[in-house]
């Protein structure tokens, strides 16, 4: 496993070479079909939503869309989904459950997108919404995350049954520059942030908060993502027998309390 | 993104960064007059507190405390509080969070940003859960996540209607992704009330911003604002940067709010005890000896 800092991880995860979903989704999947659009409001080139098989089982993929290169970053707007991204994952999850077809969420987003539309179209909303819907949703669902877990916009695609995250990629409450500039007024402190705020993927196993650490090629995804696609196989391929093998009622209640157990406090005497 | 969001709320409301305590009328104010965050205007501190500290120039509703928030809502001496000792450990060991909590449990008698309870609300029995903002700008953390996530529970095995005041400067950055698996936490609660047919009424008070917006403050079966409070979901700061200009006064207002389509009702501050008795009892809520 890395032994890299976290800051030294954020190098890797921010190297133009690192593999996307767009790289991924080929490689993983057969057969994809991409859906578009949340039937309210219009369509987010932040998050692919589509079906597809993996190893000829039906599935559906609701992922995270980062740029290779400017145009498409202009298109996926850097991976900041608006509300109708989330509403699109959602119709989608729904979709999945109705036809009892696995979820599997890649993460990769710096945050939810902050702008004037986004809040009048209720961006608290919208993620509070899938958050919820998915703790619920009557189908296995299993969240990766590919690079960077920003935030609440990752959250909303982050309500799972099993979590995993790429060996070097990083899951937070804030990007690290963002915590640095307010807890430190200084957003160039960001390096520092990101090594005390506990967010690589071994420190949120340790957290209880990741259940697996999919290993990335020595040097990192970017050395070869046809490697990198092979070792997301593998696990999806365990975790998705795992979770299908069990009832769906105790997969819910497994699912509620995984998220039940987190946090940490004692009792004043 | 939560970037900036302390601060853009500490500079919007640089005005009233004063202690509710200390306008409490019997402590006998230091200063007389109170200078609206909002319109800027000023008037009396006696007027002020008797208007229930809405600003009598404009209306806006200004941040008070739990207990204050209490007294006026619930049945005089009807709470039991849940969970009053519990605190925060320090989930990833962040630099003098420990010393910080202890002075504000001193500085405010609150062991963290949330009261929990049951009590009654003209004589209807509730679970009820008030945030308040001066114990870390009510930012949800393992406690608040935890006291919130029981009280759910707790209205959902006893077939109790529950009522949560929000404000909150949104994810407790310092204690890291743990406090962003409270969103979680709370939401499947929410859910699990919801799937038991209980009733969830939302209070958003000022600000209610960030990650508790993106959690269960937006999920009430009914959502009440108070006028002129802040919510929403970035920071103002954040977005000015973004668009590279200002933002109009009543961006991310409770009046913007309702007419994008995510507030049900603006109620003033002296009204809600009795609409949310209408609302519970609509609700085919029962008072207790009936
Ligand atoms: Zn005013």
């Amino acid at each position: 496993m890395s032994s890299l800092l976290a800051s030294e991880r954020l190098d890797l995860i921010r190297n133009k070479y690192r593999p996307t979903v767009r790289d991924y989704i080929p490689l993983i999947f057969d057969d994809f079909f991409e859906l578009h659009g949340d039937r309210y409001y219009g369509d987010d080139g932040a998050i692919i939503g589509g079906i597809g098989y993996f190893k000829g089982t039906p599935v559906t993929v609701l992922a995270q869309v980062k740029g290779r290169n400017l145009e498409e970053n202009k298109a996926s707007n850097f991976a900041m989904p608006h509300p109708e991204g989330y509403r699109k994952a959602l119709r989608l999850a729904k979709q999945a459950e109705k036809f009892h077809r696995p979820v599997i969420c890649l993460i990769d987003t710096p945050g939810a997108f902050c702008g004037i539309e986004a809040e009048e179209r209720g961006q608290g909303e919208a993620i509070a919404r899938n958050i919820m819907e998915f703790m619920t949703l009557k189908t296995p669902v299993i969240s990766i995350v590919l690079g960077e877990g920003g935030s609440g916009g990752a959250l909303a695609l982050g309500v799972c049954d099993e979590l995993a995250m790429l060996e070097n990629a990083i899951y937070s409450v804030i990007s690290p520059r963002g915590f640095a500039s307010i807890l430190w007024k200084d957003a160039s402190r960001e390096r520092e942030a990101c090594d005390i705020m506990k967010i690589t993927a071994e420190d949120l196993v340790y957290l209880g908060i990741c259940e697996e650490i999919i290993p990335e090629p020595d040097g990192g995804a970017h050395i070869s993502a046809d490697e990198t696609a092979d070792n997301i196989s593998k696990y999806l391929d365990d975790a998705i027998k795992r979770k299908l093998q069990k009832g769906i009622d105790e997969l819910l209640i497994e699912r509620y309390n995984k998220f039940r157990k987190i946090g940490e406090f004692d009792e004043l005497v | 993104m939560l970037e900036d969001l302390f601060s853009v709320v500490k500079t919007r409301f640089n005005g009233d960064d004063k202690s509710p305590q200390k306008l409490r009328k019997n402590d006998i104010p230091s200063d007389i007059m109170f200078k609206c965050p909002r319109c800027s205007g000023v008037s009396f501190m006696d007027d002020f507190i008797s208007n229930s500290k809405v600003c009598p120039n404009c209306g806006y509703h200004s941040r008070i405390s739990a207990k204050e928030r209490l007294e006026i809502t619930i049945d005089k001496g009807s709470l039991i509080e849940f969970d009053k000792n519990m605190i925060s450990k320090n989930p990833i060991d962040f630099p003098d969070y420990p010393e910080k909590q202890a002075k504000l449990r001193e500085k405010t008698k609150l062991n963290d940003a949330v009261v929990t309870g049951e009590a009654r609300i003209r004589g209807l029995r509730v679970v009820i859960a008030v945030m308040d903002s001066r114990y870390m700008m009510a930012s949800m953390g393992s406690v608040v996540g935890e006291k919130l996530t029981r009280a759910f529970e707790y209205a959902t095995q006893n077939k109790l209607p529950i009522i949560v005041f929000t404000a909150s400067g949104g994810a407790r950055m310092q204690e890291g992704t743990v406090s962003l698996m409270q969103m979680a936490k709370t939401s499947g609660a929410v859910a699990r009330h919801n799937a038991a047919g209980g009733l969830y009424i939302t209070v958003m008070t000022d600000p209610t911003t960030g990650g508790v917006t993106a959690s269960f403050a937006s999920l009430g079966d009914i959502i009440i604002a108070e006028p002129k409070v802040l919510i929403g979901f970035a920071g103002r700061r954040v977005i000015e940067g973004t668009i590279k200009q200002r933002l109009p006064e009543d961006f991310q207002s409770a009046e913007f709010l309702m007419e994008k389509g995510f507030v049900d009702m603006i109620v003033e501050r002296r009204k809600i005890r009795r609409t949310i008795a209408h609302l519970i009892k609509l609700h085919g809520g029962v008072k207790e000896d009936e």
